[in-house]
């Protein structure tokens, strides 16, 4: 019993219970900040409290979706996880999740953590909760104003993991030259490598491989010498089987690997994984055996093709089973907001988070490749983006989106939100003929809503593309009408 | 003055498009040619990067966005390179031939004499618009209007480097909302001939529409004489710049 650790989780518990009575919503974060001002060292004794050890998850892009897809498995497998389910993931809003999932006397309801880190925020995170194994997904250009740039996240996360004990284990995308630069000075048996195999050349699917870098990935350079990165296969942003022609560096061979994945539209996709057997870590508890094994995952796009692959690598280095993958897997449903169905007025919405120029292109290529890819995007698609902390106060990454996709096709595209008349200049630059575009003045986002939804025919599917605090507001008025639920009973 | 622009071809460089397109700054790429498509013009757009050399008195109009750290340093060293042909005096003898250029952030920067960062060594530019820079104690974020004289620029500022405009230049305008230049004298941006350099990214040009065409009216006279520019429908646009403004006063 550690009487000052008691007292922060009491303190906690009473700010959730305060921001309850006061319906002020969620309450995510102020537990923590009480919690962190009574004990410093609270995050650290629950996450030392933990029996079978922690996963951190970072990454710009999917670490709420992979977070949850971690917890999943382990669920259905029969652990006891703690999670940070909301998807507060600074470093109060870890604290205040794990405090809200421990008695007071700072035992965890569960042997496992899968805590979900922000970016800026992880080195923190890490450093206190010393995890098992640290997930890492991506890096990629996010909104600039809120965390500085792609490199310097880089450095604080190089720093960070060289600071671990060696009983930490790195789960790496291998696809991510900038990720394996961020572990590369740590010996190899730490690290487990994910990625993805190429599929015959001639099978290539234009959904699958681009030829191209998009506008949106970084200039790819080699983290040992500085050179231009090539690719033998490009899949997602910078993210493909590269190497450096100066010096020879190259993607690592990966120890999970990801192959023939079929997209299936805006619903499904499924994917082959093969665990070579390599990856052992020092701590002997870690051996993947080799396994080969289908996957079927219940959402689209091939960024949650990584995702689930990055989820599977984590729960094998847990100990679980390719069936007990599988079957986690299976009955998965998205993350809040991430992709979401509701119906409303005999319509369907399906609603997908946007949050930076990576996940726009990818979702945008999801909904355009979901029908006829030639034909381009028939299902009338509605534009939300706000300016607010939490999108990013600049609105310039709009430009680094590949929006060009959607000049050919005859779906309606509007726009709305705070900076919904940026996006309607974007959308007419991009090539999109101007009777296509209805932009809605900002401040009107209600009004906006139920006249795109009506000008769809009844029985129709329409999409909803908003940034995070948009899709929160258009989420609340989606509940108002009667559509959707409140995330935090999920 | 050409009874028409149908034809008439306008030659952009993007420089260093690889290496300084960061906060969407190729959205002024996007804006200068759609603007001059949509006149019936012919534009061709060159990207030059590291070690590539720049065809002297090709171009008609320059752009050079803003860059991370690392390759801001990767793209002053090659400025400074005589080995591949000199791109900074290639540069300045076409803006002494009525060239036009537009640069952002870093690349306006690199269009002054040098940038001194708190810690490492000065970066050269190559001197064409008459300013210094050097790093400052804060970063300024946020929404940011320049007025000047031909109209208001409305855009969003990120920089923590204080940029100090000597005579040699004027300052493009004066800043009404944000920190300008420097967040001390009330400048925003410089000019030097038809050389501009500022710190809005936005992206700029979409949404300022005027200074769009102003580039484009000025980079074609180079080449084929004065031109007058047919107005465009530009609705859209201008929505955009007055909710930006708005948005601008609202959040200063």
């Amino acid at each position: 019993m550690d009487p000052r650790l008691t007292l922060a989780l009491l303190g906690a518990r009473a700010t959730t219970l305060a921001a309850r009575l006061t319906r002020r919503g969620g309450g995510t974060a102020a537990p923590g900040l009480v919690a962190e001002r009574l004990d410093p060292a609270a995050l650290r004794k629950l996450g030392a409290a933990l029996a079978g050890g922690a996963l951190v998850v970072g990454g710009t892009n999917g670490k709420t979706t992979t977070a949850h897809m971690v917890a999943t498995i382990l669920d259905k497998a029969g652990r006891r996880v703690v999670h940070n389910r909301s998807g507060s993931n600074l470093v109060r809003g870890v604290l205040a999740a794990l405090a809200a999932q421990s008695s007071l006397g700072g035992v965890p309801r569960g042997d496992v953590g899968v805590i979900e880190a922000d970016e800026a925020a992880l080195p923190a995170i890490v450093t206190a909760i010393r995890p098992r194994f640290i997930l890492l997904n991506n890096l990629f250009r996010d909104q600039l104003d809120r965390y500085g740039e792609l490199d310097h996240i880089a450095t604080r996360w190089r720093a960070a993991v060289a600071t671990l004990d060696a009983d930490t284990t790195l789960i790496v995308n291998a696809d991510d030259p900038m990720l394996v630069g961020v572990t590369a000075a740590l010996p190899r048996e730490r690290i487990i490598y994910f990625g993805m195999a190429a599929a015959e050349p001639a099978a290539v699917d234009r959904r699958l491989t681009l030829d191209v870098l998009p506008h949106a990935a970084d200039a790819a350079t080699c983290s040992r010498c500085g050179g231009r990165l090539a690719y033998r296969a490009l899949y997602l942003s910078h993210l493909g089987d590269w190497f450096c022609p100066a010096c020879g560096n190259a993607r690592p061979a990966p120890d999970i690997v990801a192959r023939d994945i079929r997209l299936d539209g805006v619903k499904a996709l499924s994917l082959s994984v093969e665990a070579t057997g390599d990856a052992s870590a020092v701590n002997s508890s870690l051996v993947i055996r080799h396994s080969s094994f289908p996957l079927h995952v219940p959402l689209p796009g091939l960024y949650n093709a990584y995702n689930a692959l990055a989820a599977t690598a984590a729960a094998l280095a847990f100990g679980l089973s390719p069936g007990e993958v599988t079957s986690g897997l299976a009955g998965f449903t998205a993350a809040f907001g991430r992709i979401e169905r509701v119906a409303l007025e005999g319509r369907e919405i399906v609603l997908a988070l946007v949050k930076n120029p990576t996940g726009f292109n990818e979702v945008l290529r999801m909904l355009v490749g979901g029908g006829d890819a030639d034909a381009g995007l028939a299902t009338p698609t509605m534009l939300i983006i706000n300016d607010l902390d939490a999108d990013g106060r600049d609105v310039s990454w709009l430009w680094d989106v590949d929006f060009e996709i959607l000049a050919w096709g005859e779906a309606p595209l509007h726009t709305a939100g705070i900076r919904g008349p940026d996006m309607a200049v974007r959308l007419k630059y991009a090539g999109v003929a101007p009777g296509r575009i209805a932009a809605h003045p900002p401040g009107e986002l209600r009004a906006a809503l139920l006249d795109f939804v009506r000008a769809a025919p009844a029985g129709a599917t329409v999409y909803i593309l908003p940034t995070y605090t948009a899709m929160l507001e258009a989420r609340g008025i989606l509940v108002d009408l009667g559509a959707a639920r409140d995330f935090w009973q999920q | 003055m050409p009874a028409t622009l149908t034809g008439l071809d306008l030659r952009i460089a993007f420089l260093y498009g690889a290496e300084m397109n960061i906060y969407g700054d190729r959205g002024n790429i996007i804006a200068l040619t759609r603007r001059a498509e949509w006149r019936g013009l012919a534009v061709t757009i060159e990207q030059v990067g590291i070690g590539e050399r720049l065809t002297p008195g090709y171009h008609d109009l320059y752009f050079f966005g803003g860059g991370q750290d690392k390759e801001q340093i990767a793209v002053a060293a090659d400025l400074a390179r005589r080995d591949n042909g000199d791109k900074g005096a290639t540069i300045r003898e076409a803006i002494e031939a009525d060239a036009v250029a537009l640069t952002i952030c870093g690349g306006y920067q690199l269009f002054g004499h040098h940038y001194r960062p708190h810690n490492g060594p000065e970066l050269p530019g190559i001197g064409i618009i008459d300013v210094t820079s050097e790093a400052g104690p804060d970063r300024f974020i946020g929404n940011s209007i320049i007025a000047t004289p031909d109209g208001d620029l409305v855009g969003f500022e990120n920089h923590s480097a204080l940029t100090f405009v000597g005579p040699g230049a004027a300052p493009f305008g004066t800043v009404t909302v944000g920190a300008g230049n420097n967040g001390r004298d009330g400048t925003g941006g410089a000019r030097y001939r038809h050389a501009y350099g500022c710190y809005l990214h936005g992206s700029l040009l979409p949404k300022n529409p005027w200074f769009t065409d102003l580039l484009l009216t000025q980079a074609l006279a180079r080449r084929h004489g004065p031109v007058e520019l047919p107005p465009l429908a530009d609705d859209l646009e201008r929505a955009a710049h007055n909710s930006a403004a708005r948005r601008a006063w609202a959040t200063r």
